[in-house]
């Protein structure tokens, strides 16, 4: 049974569990916590400061404390000399009215909207904080998600949309699973099927929100609105943060946008300036930390929203389908939320072992591989006989391009050829990420083999075309 | 009105924060090479917006600086930057041989090493850092600068990161040169001293030493800067950013103790004249743009055209300040003026008060009806009015309003900008210690004894002792190896005067006093780099150039006249002269001079000289010209009899 972080932003108790060993006993006698005020006096010095958190992976014979100055210090346990509590930490009720008078970014206020309400936009909240807050005392980032929050941290959406924002989750990307895709799609529905909202913006970790964003290109048919996956590659404590921008951009791309469909709102360079919307099947993080880290493959990203507003992409409707916005009826919406996560990914490398495919664990555990071949989609010689074997067995075998940019074209060489001959389905230029996502989706959703076979080689929700495009990469 | 009160009454606090860039080769974070560059060939725009504190309150300096609403534009340059300057790639980690000399520094200044460090996040949204915030580490706390027997105690010593160059500003855009951004400096905070501004420069100066002794500090105008916080009896902390050479450092600190001390007494005089918050200090504000278009005054004309022609004009009525806005208890001090300086932060460029109008084209039908509008009956009540951008306008008018109530309470807590004529003005409110946070992207840095005992090892030898040395080793006296120890020039002088058979005290007083006086001519040092000082040296030294070519050659370079050496050479007519030419020309000019060598003798050396000088100057030394003529005339004249033959006096 999976279970679900879902964690409401209620501050996180300061303890000092962070501390361990020596140190935490020294604390624990003492009867300090995180955010106390204590006085310590060392062989050398004497300070009176707060104390803070350690990191987990830190060692246990320093205690950290903040100085008056602001600055941080680690002190070594076996210098104290003395050391006592002088003042506890209190607990302030938090209050944002005044940093809404204070700041008045954008000029626009509610009374904006007084002749007509406002288009509703929901925000589920998944992880990753788009806006937060620092706690300077601790060092302490918390998220910002009550709808106040939001527009004292980002005052410009008020001119935009009227924003409901929702915890769903509060999970680092990396550990989401086939299973928050189904949570994520039926919270989608439920919004959608409301008939409230204009669009629903999904905040969302960046490492693995290109395989959400597939996710629910397959999950959810006929979307009759937007649904924008947003994230930040700068965390949203820093004032640099990305987070604000790609969140304005994807409440433009939400309210304005002619198309409905899933899509992925990011910074479409380095500058704060231009956000690219992304065909969730197409899409990819490219880069480790740049803000412009997503791409979409193969194609220019469907929509640029410049200021305020949107620009589609004409030519790119060529080349991929989008559903027109159709606000008042979802009648045609169709969600089909499950998915099998019995699919693996395997990257085919020179020295790649072929017995992996024909090994025990494999047949019992997985209904399908997706392989990430060479070039035109490759592999070695030797592991042709394995994969006949695996096929013969009812396994299904995809491939598709390690290049990532470009479709998989068997017919050229004699291996690709072989590889047609046994069984292997080539899945032209779906990328490896979107295709073990509809994988998983196409196994939880067809009745046989056959039919997830066929399915698997249709173009659902635009992660196969029949088009590439000549452009500049 | 002045008071007669004596400036050197005044007790005057002096607290140093001096920024040292570290020579490193590599930046604090990256290994990017610490060059300065106008090389730019890569540009990103940004905005920068106030991270929200726990206590749903932003900073005040992050606030007041985001309200200018600025769009930056940042200039890269390959080689100086990278993702880490762009803020596309967290920091490495701490480059070691910058926490080494840091480290070394403290023990240096006998300050306390702290057990394990913390890299911090230090908010600041002006854009001078790409990632909004500063990264800096407290390396240790405590200790003493020695000043003769005298001990300056230290307050803290800190490693952080340069900040970016900022390139323009035009009160929407400003840009920045990351070249700069990410090159180490080591921040050495002192108690605060009081003392005569003459003595309390001293103490930057032996700091100053003190650092470059290390011979681990970077050189050069722009390497070291002094912020100074300035506070006189009775008054707030001021702090003084952008203090770059010591002579200005006077000059800041005298402004500083006028300024402060006179706001100090005009809220006195406000207090006396039972002035206070309650009176009404801004409690009407009204717009008067309509009565200001009819005015003749380009400024108000300007101002109304600003925003496509929306430009509006505010006007806040003062309780009790009449006469109190323009008082003078100094020269040039008073309220108005910190007001304009104020608005500028804005983009606005100053304010009007009733203290000088009717003037500038408003003229008093136009202040009636403003006092009308204002309803100012009472004779004691002022008012001021600012005009231009409508969202400036009301951030201004907020602004003023604080600020005049503070006038009450005499010297405000703000930061300040040193001029280049050594007077100060507003730059933004103080930032409060509260805006540091982790940075969680670097571990904590434990130091243990080992590590601070191999680096005890190396602890520079004082100051005052390299000095000896350099003066003893060179023959020089004591001033000179001063000089040559404070200007960027120490490793240099020491190159050329160890590979070169130059005079050292020639070097030194070309290095110095020459560089110094064209300098004080306007003239930019930055455009002669020490490669084409030592070119110059060593063209002296093969005898291709006369010593007194020199100082033309850097003029050439520093006027911008001559791009390289060669260019400069060949634009002063310095072509090498070789010894055969040398004679043939010395010849021909005693040739040409015989009758003046028969009639005079020996005593037409000095005439003959001048004549060979006039062809020679630059292109051979003189010394040697000399000697060449004295050799020949004396062969001519021996061979000659009949021709006079006495000594002659050179």
């Amino acid at each position: 049974m999976l279970e679900i972080n879902a964690l409401p932003n209620e501050e996180k108790k300061l303890t000092v569990s962070e501390y361990k060993g020596k140190s935490l006993t020294l604390l624990t006698d003492k009867g300090i916590s995180v955010g106390d005020t204590i006085k310590i006096s060392t062989s050398d010095n004497e300070f009176i400061a707060i104390l803070m958190p350690r990191y987990e992976s830190a060692d246990e014979n320093h205690i950290v404390v903040k100085l008056k100055s602001g600055y941080n210090i680690g002190i070594e346990l076996s210098k104290i000399q003395f050391i006592t509590k002088v003042d506890q930490r209190s607990y302030q009720n938090v209050s944002t009215n005044d940093s809404l008078l204070q700041i008045r970014r954008g000029g626009a206020q509610h009374d904006d909207w007084k002749k007509e309400p406002p288009p509703r936009i929901a925000l589920i909240s998944t992880g990753g904080t788009i806006a937060s807050r620092i706690d300077y005392r601790t060092g302490g980032v918390h998220a910002a998600l009550s709808a106040s929050d939001l527009y004292a941290s980002i005052p410009e959406l008020v001119k935009h949309a009227s924003i409901d924002p929702e915890v769903l989750l509060n999970e680092y990307s990396e550990n989401l699973k086939p299973e928050h895709w189904t949570l994520i799609a039926n919270k989608v529905s439920e919004k959608v099927r409301s008939g409230k909202y204009h669009g629903i913006i999904i905040s969302h970790g960046t490492d693995t929100m290109h395989y959400t964003a597939s996710a629910l290109s397959f999950a959810l048919q006929n979307l009759p609105i937007p649904v924008v996956l947003v994230g930040a590659q700068r965390s949203s404590d820093r004032p640099s943060s990305d987070a604000a921008l790609n969140l304005i951009g994807a409440t433009i791309f939400s309210v304005k946008s002619n198309y409905s469909g899933v899509f992925v709102a990011m910074h479409a360079s380095s500058s704060d300036d231009v956000i690219a919307c992304h065909i969730g099947t197409r899409v990819r993080k490219n880069h480790t930390s740049r803000r412009d880290a997503f791409e979409s493959i193969d194609m220019m990203p469907v929509a640029l929203v410049k200021g305020e507003s949107v620009e589609m992409q004409p030519p790119q409707q060529r080349y991929v389908k989008l559903q027109e916005r159709n606000n008042s009826g979802h009648n045609n919406f169709i969600v089909k939320s499950n998915f099998d996560s019995r699919v693996i990914l395997l990257k085919y490398y020179p020295g790649f072992d072929p017995d992996l495919l024909s090994h025990s664990i494999m047949r019992s555990t997985y209904r399908a591989i997706i392989l990430e071949g060479t070039g035109l989609g490759h592999v070695s010689r030797e592991c042709i006989p394995k994969i006949q074997k695996a096929v013969e067995s009812g396994m299904m075998v995809f491939m598709t391009s390690q290049c990532i940019w470009g479709r998989v074209r068997m017919t050229v060489y004699d291996t690709g050829r072989d590889l047609l001959d046994i069984g292997v389905i080539p899945l032209s230029d779906t990328l490896p990420e979107t295709a073990i996502v509809k994988a998983m989706w196409v196994i939880a959703n067809s009745n046989s083999t056959e039919s997830a076979k066929k399915m698997m080689q249709e173009n659902i929700a635009n992660e196969m075309t029949t088009v590439t495009p000549i452009m500049d990469k | 009105m002045i008071l007669a009160i004596n400036p050197e009454c005044i007790n005057v606090k002096v607290g140093f924060e001096i920024h040292q860039q570290l020579a490193t080769e590599n930046k604090l974070f990256c290994s990017c090479k610490c060059e300065e560059t106008e090389n730019y060939k890569i540009f990103f725009k940004r905005n920068l917006r106030p991270t929200q504190s726990e206590l749903g309150m932003y900073d005040a300096a992050a606030l007041f600086e985001s309200n200018k609403m600025h769009t930056i534009k940042y200039h890269a340059a390959a080689g100086s930057c990278c993702l880490v300057e762009a803020d596309e790639e967290p920091p490495h980690e701490v480059n070691r041989e910058a926490l080494e000399t840091a480290l070394i520094v403290s023990l240096t200044l006998h300050s306390k090493v702290v057990d394990e460090i913390h890299v911090m996040r230090k908010i600041v949204i002006d854009g001078s850092n790409t990632s909004g915030f500063q990264r800096t580490m407290l390396i240790a706390n405590g200790g003493y600068l020695d000043i003769n027997g005298k001990k300056i105690g230290v307050q803290t010593i800190c490693l952080e990161e340069d900040a970016a160059k900022l390139i323009s500003d035009n009160g929407t855009i400003r840009e920045y040169g990351l070249d700069r951004l990410g090159v180490p400096l080591v921040e050495i905070a002192l108690e605060p001293v009081s003392g005569k501004p003459q003595e309390i420069m001293q103490v930057a100066r032996t700091l100053g030493r003190l650092l470059r002794a290390s011979k681990r500090v970077a050189r050069g105008l722009g390497s070291i800067r002094q912020d100074v916080n300035i506070s006189v009896d009775n008054g707030n902390v001021v702090e003084v950013k952008g203090v770059q050479q010591l002579d200005q450092l006077i000059k800041v600190i005298e402004y500083e103790m006028l300024r402060q001390h006179g706001l100090i007494l005009i809220a006195q005089k406000l207090k006396k004249n039972n002035i206070n918050a309650e009176v009404g200090i801004g409690d009407r504000i009204e717009d008067v743009t309509n009565i200001l278009s009819k005015s003749t005054s380009k400024v108000v004309k300007k101002s109304l055209a600003d925003d496509d022609n929306k430009g509006v004009f505010k006007a806040i009525r003062v309780k009790g300040f009449s006469g109190m806005i323009g008082f003078e208890p100094y020269p040039d001090i008073r309220i108005g003026k910190q007001l304009s300086e104020l608005v500028r932060f804005y983009g606005l460029g100053g304010v009007f008060h009733s203290d000088e109008l009717p003037n500038y084209g408003i003229g008093s039908e136009q202040v009636d009806a403003i006092k009308k509008k204002l309803q100012v009956v009472d004779d004691t009540d002022a008012f001021v009015i600012v005009g231009g951008q409508r969202d400036r306008v009301e951030f201004a008018v907020d602004a003023l309003v604080k600020r005049l109530k503070m006038a009450l309470n005499g010297v405000p807590a703000e930061t300040r900008a040193a001029t280049f004529d050594g007077k100060t003005t507003f730059s933004r409110p103080r930032s409060g210690s509260g805006r540091m946070y982790p940075e969680t992207d670097i571990q904590p840095i434990p130091i243990n004894n080992a590590l601070l005992d191999s680096l005890s090892d190396r602890i520079p030898r004082p100051w005052d002792e390299i000095i000896d040395t350099l003066a003893k080793k060179h023959r020089m006296n004591k001033k000179l190896a001063e000089q040559v120890f404070d200007s960027p020039y120490l490793s240099l002088f020491e190159e050329i005067a160890n590979s070169t058979k130059i005079q050292p005290t020639f070097i030194a007083s070309k290095l110095t006093e020459d560089l110094v006086s064209l300098q004080r001519q306007g003239l930019d040092t930055a455009l002669l780099n020490e490669n084409m000082i030592l070119d110059a040296f060593e063209r002296l030294n093969a005898g291709i150039v006369a010593k007194e070519s020199i100082v033309l050659i850097f003029e050439k370079i520093m006027k911008k006249e001559s791009k390289t050496i060669d260019e400069a050479v060949a634009a002063l007519g310095i072509m090498p002269v070789n010894e055969q030419e040398l004679q043939r020309i010395i010849d021909k000019i005693l040739e040409e001079n015989m009758s003046i060598v028969k009639s005079k003798g020996i005593a037409s050396f000095g005439t003959l000289m001048g004549r060979c000088m006039s062809v020679l100057r630059g292109k051979v030394d003189g010394e040697k010209i000399n000697s060449v003529l004295k050799q020949k005339l004396e062969q001519l004249l021996a061979s000659n009899t009949g021709l006079k033959t006495q000594e002659y006096q050179d």
